[in-house]
């Protein structure tokens, strides 16, 4: 392609993929003909005040990202260090979480949380959220435990320290890059998820962002309230692209790793 | 006497090491996995029997259930929703997979060559896929409404229509094309990364000898890229026809399964029968049912994969 004629192109397209998300956080500052931010202060007390709701998804986030966090490191080091009856077994199962669909799961979860007492909750619907983590999870960090030379924990272990020290005081600085990729993956799951939270959680003060600002859409039959919820759409959208600017090549690693093959 | 017990001493603890190693390590290993096969049993593997075991029974929201197996399934066929569903999901998963698979491929191949500024370009094309899903979709409904959207202005503008347009609600085959559209706008640059990471595996020098040789940039692309993509792009259809066939938020936010039912996807159905009609019994068996047909559809495509890469 000729030099003028690809970029023009290029350009075009690029404003396709741009445009939008400019738009929205225009028109979430722009009423009639003025700026205002009106739409802020009203999304602000929107039902029970998006700090409610603001308060409900970091909850949910820390206990994901947390969660998800502790288990695939503590997997990756046992798949990637040790031999242990049912090892290949587990391994299979972890990855066959891909292949089962999210929607079938959730009528039986939504079922059995309510067994186990946690139905409506954040807490369990944070496990629910690590549970789908685990399998990119899991395969990110035993790459990332298999990368590092066994020399560095076995050294750890003639000086002294158990399996346990050696994992925390020799390998997790070396597998810092994974972790991030790993946090930042269950970070966007737990942060943006709509259809997980929209079954599992019942009351209006435990909704997350995501399933409180799509109310606004689906509830105010006729006169839904254009701005504001395009405020909503800024507020939910804005920490993702900071992260995807801050954090790009964390989440090329995640693209090249290979773990999205399932 | 020091000399020797210095070297003495890394033998014995590389000793003690094995023998540690060797007393615990089946133990130490599971210890490790724990929490992780906890989770697996408890948030899947319980589940998944738990849903073949509600779809023989009348399970309401609330009260105790009873065994009624086979009619849950049985009701399946009679449901004029669900077969419309089918169909138009069906319908949607091909048009989809066409056309954000070229759009996708297209620009990998624009965005392979390092040229000042591709970097900027892989950015831009990416960035609908760093906002979450519902965020995106929510952003859509308002892009499209005549109330504050800019498209109706833009195409009267140009000139492409008279009158503004609703393009959510008014004509199944517009909404049709809303949800298409913002698909694409969501996923393209996301399918873009895979692609590109296949094409940025297959070695130059491929190329040069095929330019050396006298062959043209159409047949080096169709003798050297697809085939050396294969498993790259076997992934990602494999991604696109699941994503597409479990398709929700684009249905749900965007068009509310309307015009009527026109644009209602399978898994729209299985939402309503459970949480709306309170039928979580007939929910679990359509579930049942959607869990086979993705099992068997991911067992022909890694059969399909296999043989093709032997």
């Amino acid at each position: 392609m000729k030099r003028p004629t690809y970029y023009v192109s290029m350009a075009i397209l690029s404003l396709f993929f741009v445009y939008p998300i400019v738009w929205s956080g225009w028109s979430s500052i722009r009423l009639g003909d003025a700026f205002s931010l009106d739409s802020y202060r009203k999304l602000a007390d929107y039902g029970e005040g998006v700090g409610t709701y603001l308060t409900n998804t970091v909850i949910l986030v820390l206990l994901t990202v947390g969660g998800t966090l502790i288990v695939a490191t503590f997997a990756g080091y046992a798949f990637a260090r040790f031999r242990f009856p049912g090892r290949g077994l587990l391994f299979v199962l972890i990855l066959a979480i891909l292949m089962v669909p999210y929607p079938t799961i959730l009528i039986p979860l939504y079922v059995l949380l309510g067994w186990f007492g946690l139905q409506d909750s954040l807490l369990g619907l944070a496990l629910v959220m690590i549970m789908f983590q685990l399998p990119f999870a899991v395969f990110m960090m035993r790459n990332a435990f298999e990368s590092v030379p066994r020399t560095l924990d076995e050294a750890a272990m003639m000086d002294g320290c158990g399996s346990f020290g050696a994992l925390v005081r020799v390998l997790l600085p070396a597998v810092v890059p994974g972790l991030v990729t790993v946090g930042l993956f269950a970070f966007l799951a737990s942060w943006n998820d709509y259809v997980a939270p929209l079954i599992l959680i019942s009351s209006n003060d435990r909704f997350t962002l995501p399933v409180a600002v799509v109310n606004m859409r689906l509830h105010d039959f006729g006169a839904v309230d254009y701005p504001t919820m395009q405020a909503g759409v800024v507020f939910m959208a804005l920490p993702c692209l900071a992260i995807f600017l801050l954090l790009q090549r964390y989440y090329v690693r995640g693209f090249m790793s290979g773990a999205l093959r399932g | 006497m020091t000399n020797l017990l210095e070297r003495v001493r890394p033998a014995q603890a590389a000793a003690h090491a094995r023998f540690r190693r060797r007393r615990s390590p089946g133990l130490a290993g599971l210890a490790y996995a724990a929490p992780a096969a906890v989770i697996v049993a408890l948030f899947f593997l319980f589940p998944l029997g738990l849903v073949v075991w509600m779809s023989l029974n009348k399970w309401p929201l609330l009260g105790p259930p009873t065994f009624n197996a086979p009619t849950n399934y049985a009701q399946i066929a009679d449901n004029a929703l669900v077969l419309d569903a089918v169909v138009f999901t069906l319908k949607y998963t091909a048009v989809v997979t066409v056309l954000l698979f070229s759009i996708s491929f297209g620009l990998a191949l624009l965005i392979q060559n390092r040229r000042p500024g591709v970097g900027f370009f892989r950015g831009a094309f990416f960035l609908p896929a760093a906002v979450g899903w519902a965020t995106a979709t929510l952003l859509f409904f308002g892009l499209l409404s005549d109330q504050i959207g800019p498209i109706n202005d833009i195409l009267q503008w140009v000139g492409l229509i008279d009158a503004p347009v609703s393009w959510t609600a008014g004509d199944p085959g517009l909404a049709f094309g809303s949800t298409v559209t913002l698909v694409i706008w969501r996923w393209a640059g996301f399918n873009m990364l895979i692609l590109l990471t296949g094409l940025q595996a297959i070695p130059t020098e491929l190329y040069e000898a095929a330019r050396v040789d006298g062959a043209s940039a159409f047949h080096a692309f169709r003798r050297i890229t697809l085939p050396l993509m294969r498993p790259t792009i076997a992934l990602v259809l494999c991604l696109m026809i699941t994503g597409s066939l479990l398709g929700f938020e684009q249905f749900y936010i965007l068009t509310r399964g309307g015009p009527g039912s026109s644009t209602t996807s399978v898994v729209m159905v299985i939402v309503r029968e459970a949480f709306i009609r309170f039928n979580l019994g007939s929910a679990a068996a359509m579930s049942v049912l959607v869990l086979a047909a993705l099992v068997l559809l991911n067992a022909l495509q890694l059969a399909f994969i296999r043989r093709k890469t032997s």
